[in-house]
């Protein structure tokens, strides 16, 4: 790395910036400054506009009041378009790749070398091959970008923006869908932005990632600035409870674990299904049954397949009948899998969970009409207190039962999805990452309401790539690479160290090696 | 105390901004203009405007439009689009008036239904389980089946002016209102209320908002949509042979492409998305009127016809890109 730039002067700065959206005040009164060559970061619960204000910075929003100051120069951004030509670039959360071109095209979409108004390709395969050098990207210029994974698909987005020249580049929660290696390698790219004078502007929910990367954090609540302070000297409790506006409590519930002759509510037997190359195991009674591994380990696909979401080739999946001991098999499709208890909460909420422009209402009572209907009528009162007393038990506070659930913040939405599912008495519940994009309220409640669950009797399964997490909530640990689970621990064997060496497939560090059960 | 806590809380200035105001106007949508609409015609032309002769003519030609326009919401509000209505409509026409020519016309009409429930059921199959685009199966099934319809004229008009039972589907008087109004009010109430109050209904919302999720939660999202493909061809049938009955005579090319986007018009304009999961029957029978009443304005004023296509055409135009617009706004 060269040695240290200059870091002085402003590069944007706001000045008592507003901005509403239908009723709800997303921003109030903010006043900030981001420094040249900077990694300044945003932080707050989902809600305190940390987004909002990195897209009125970069131009997806304007502020309804307020100044934004441009290197010391007012500007007003219509359209993120303003923004690009003033070298200010957004990253969103939701990347903006084109599936059906390569990945040079995709970095020089609208700006493309032309001869005769005929894209020249190989001046764009050059002009790429040094970017992407630049850049120290190794990435295959002619692949299709819908082919990448995830993590590459962003640098493509890192490319695009590199090839504006831009010199603040605003990152929208950037590894929320990354596994950790991937995480790692975008945290050397970034660092390696703001080293070569590009500034960063990272809104994120990861506190350990805020405290690694920025040298400024500004931390926000209900849309006012609580305060911008050196990253250096803060630690994940500090920034925690100036985001919550009061002091933090322990970040797991008590762990009740099931008892060792708790009877088996679900079992799976040599599981095959796209993705799932023989999966077995059991799954108890009070149980909360973490699934750890690396994004496309097949984790979701494992979950898929036992609610029959998916085709499954071969294996049985049963499940402890309702009443005593026989044992049902799970078949057929999710309608049958849910009659037999098996209930699951997607991976995307927005893709495969709600209906975002229905009612709270519609969304939580989908599964369970049959309860509230009468000779296919659906009767609404009974419906209305049905759900809301659901709504109650998973804590979704306030807000109307008639609201569409677009207009909901994503840990209620998460919560709703939970209510679906409670209201089928579920048997087996399987939570597939039930807090990503979610906050830290929410995630709490939402851990409550796993330890309640399994105290209840209910089986729990849970996909989730935060480590952190299936450390804290799980008592036993299935790990899983390439289809397979290479791994179980439990007890003292579950360690961050041991699901990673899993995951990755080196000699497990006193875990149990299942290879050839 | 300390007031700098929680100052959102104790400043919750309640303002009104534009956006409530649009999404409260959307909500109501149709309804708004249609009551300025009518006012100024009744306003304009008076007596013969809402003098209840020409109310009720106006509600008596819609009958079959309205018919088919309610089963189309059901197609619309689950996700697909049934562009096979005309041709239906036409189809189940033609061999209702030849068929009661030569028998009794009740079981005439049945087999004339039938008729328009098979074509919405080869409709549903092949846009749901061989997995084509609504738009393009509905589309091929319409030339497909006004090319039947015109097999079974053999391009003739068919006529069964001496089937006068069969006029009494339509043409029949009950307090002072004809059978064709009777059963539309009937139909589109029976619809509605499938639509808005039952199980069936709300999974109609659900595979049209979210086909993966309602699948999830259970539904069975591909009989739920080949149904409403169904009820739309039993519709479009209907409404083919009401029309028949007014007329005794039948041609297969009645209906047409004309019927079908007189239709989609009242659907849309009535604020029904074209997204799917978004929409309700009233709101097609609201938008539908509105369109019959421009209609009825035209001929009451005197005005050059011609003019009423632009007016409409506008007017879908305006519909479409206010659903479209505030979509936007709340997603944003």
């Amino acid at each position: 790395m060269p040695g240290p730039q200059p870091r002085q002067g402003a590069h944007v700065e706001l000045q008592d910036v507003s901005k509403s959206f239908g009723g709800t005040r997303a921003l109030a009164g903010v006043s900030l400054t981001i420094n040249k060559g900077s990694i300044h970061a945003l932080v707050g619960e989902n809600g305190a506009g940390k987004s909002t204000l990195g897209k009125i910075i970069a131009g997806a929003h304007s502020p309804d009041e307020g100044r934004l100051l441009l290197g010391g120069e007012p500007v007003r951004f219509h359209s993120p378009r303003d923004a690009i030509a003033r070298k200010v670039i957004l990253i969103a959360q939701e990347l903006s790749i084109v599936t059906s071109l390569t990945v040079a095209e995709n970095v020089f979409l609208g700006a493309e070398p032309r001869r005769a108004g005929f894209q020249d390709r190989r001046k764009l395969r050059r002009q790429y091959a040094d970017l992407a050098a630049a850049a120290g990207f190794e990435l295959d210029g002619d692949a299709h970008a819908g082919t990448l994974r995830t993590a590459d698909q962003q640098k493509v987005e890192i490319l695009r923006a590199l090839s504006r020249d831009a010199e603040l580049i605003v990152m929208d929660e950037p590894t929320a869908a990354l596994s950790r290696p991937d995480v790692e390698a975008l945290h050397a790219v970034i660092r390696r932005l703001a080293a070569g004078g590009t500034t960063v502007v990272l809104v994120s929910h990861f506190l350990g990632e805020v405290l690694e990367l920025a040298d400024q954090v500004t931390i926000l609540r209900d849309g006012h600035l609580v305060r911008t302070v050196p990253a250096a000297g803060q630690t994940q409790d500090s920034l925690l409870s100036a985001m919550l506006g009061r002091p933090l409590e322990a970040a797991f519930p008590p762990r009740q674990l099931a008892p060792a002759d708790a009877p088996v509510v679900l079992s799976v037997r040599d599981l095959r299904a796209p993705g799932v190359n023989g999966v077995s195991f059991d799954l108890r009674a009070g149980e909360i049954l973490g699934l750890a591994g690396l994004v496309g380990a097949g984790r979701t696909e494992v979950a898929r397949a036992i609610c029959r979401a998916n085709r499954v080739s071969a294996g049985t999946v049963t499940l402890a009948g309702p009443h005593g001991p026989a044992r049902v098999p799970v078949t057929g499709d999710p309608r049958a899998a849910m009659r037999a208890g098996v209930l699951m909460i997607p991976e995307s909420r927005k893709e495969q969970g709600l209906m975002l422009g229905r009612s709270v209402t519609e969304n939580v009572s989908l599964a369970s009409l049959a309860r509230v209907a009468a000779a296919g009528l659906v009767r609404t009162g009974p419906e209305r207190r049905t759900v809301r007393d659901v709504l109650a038990k998973v804590d979704v506070r306030g807000g109307s039962q008639v609201a569409p659930v677009g207009t909901l913040s994503g840990g209620n939405q998460q919560k709703l999805l939970f209510a679906r599912s409670l209201l089928r008495d579920p048997r087996v519940l399987i939570a597939d990452e039930p807090t990503r994009g979610v906050d830290v309220g929410a995630k709490r409640a939402i851990y409550e309401l796993l330890a309640t669950l399994t105290a209840s009797g209910v089986g729990v399964l849970m996909i989730s790539s935060d480590i952190e997490e299936v450390l804290g909530l799980a008592h036993r640990v299935l790990v899983m690479r390439g289809g397979q689970v290479t791994a179980e621990l439990a007890g003292d064997q579950a360690t961050e160290a041991a699901i990673l060496s899993a995951a990755f497939g080196a000699a497990g560090n006193g875990a149990t090696e299942r290879g050839s059960k | 105390m300390s007031q700098a806590t929680t100052p959102s809380a104790l400043r919750a200035t309640p303002r009104l901004p534009r956006d409530a105001i649009m999404s409260r106007a959307r909500s109501g949508g149709i309804i708004y203009p249609f009551i300025v609409l009518f006012i100024v015609l009744a306003v304009w032309k008076g007596a013969t405007f809402y003098g209840t002769t020409n109310l009720l003519a106006i509600v008596d030609q819609q009958s079959s439009t309205l018919i088919i326009a309610a089963a189309g919401t059901m197609v619309l509000v689950a996700g697909g689009i049934d562009l096979s209505v005309g041709a239906t409509y036409a189809l189940a026409q033609v061999v209702t008036t030849k068929l009661v020519g030569s028998m009794n016309p009740v079981p005439a009409i049945g087999i004339g239904i039938a008729v328009g429930l098979g074509v919405g059921l080869v409709n549903g199959v092949v846009a749901t389980y061989f997995r084509i685009n609504s738009l393009i199966a509905t589309l091929a099934m319409s030339f497909v089946v006004g090319g039947l319809a015109s097999l079974v004229t053999g391009g003739n008009l068919i006529i069964a002016y001496s089937a006068l039972g069969f006029a009494n589907l339509a043409r029949t008087q009950f307090l002072s209102v004809t059978t064709a109004a009777w059963t539309m009010i009937g139909v589109v109430i029976i619809l509605a209320l499938v639509l808005s109050r039952t199980i069936a209904g709300r999974y109609m919302y659900a595979s049209g908002s979210n086909s993966e999720a309602a699948r999830l939660a259970g539904v069975r999202v591909q009989q739920v949509k080949l149904i409403t493909f169904v009820i739309s061809g039993g519709a479009a049938a209907l409404g083919g042979i009401i029309d028949a009955s007014r007329v005794l005579s039948a041609q297969g090319s009645n209906g047409g492409t004309t019927l079908t986007f007189t239709v989609l018009a009242g659907i849309v304009v009535g604020g029904t998305s074209i997204l799917g999961g978004e929409g309700a029957i009233w709101r097609t029978v609201v938008g539908t009127l509105f369109i019959a009443m421009i209609g009825n304005g035209f001929v009451l004023a005197a005005l050059n016809p011609l003019y009423e296509q632009i007016t409409l055409g506008g007017i879908i135009l305006i519909a479409v890109g206010a659903d479209a617009w505030s979509r936007l706004r709340t997603t944003g």
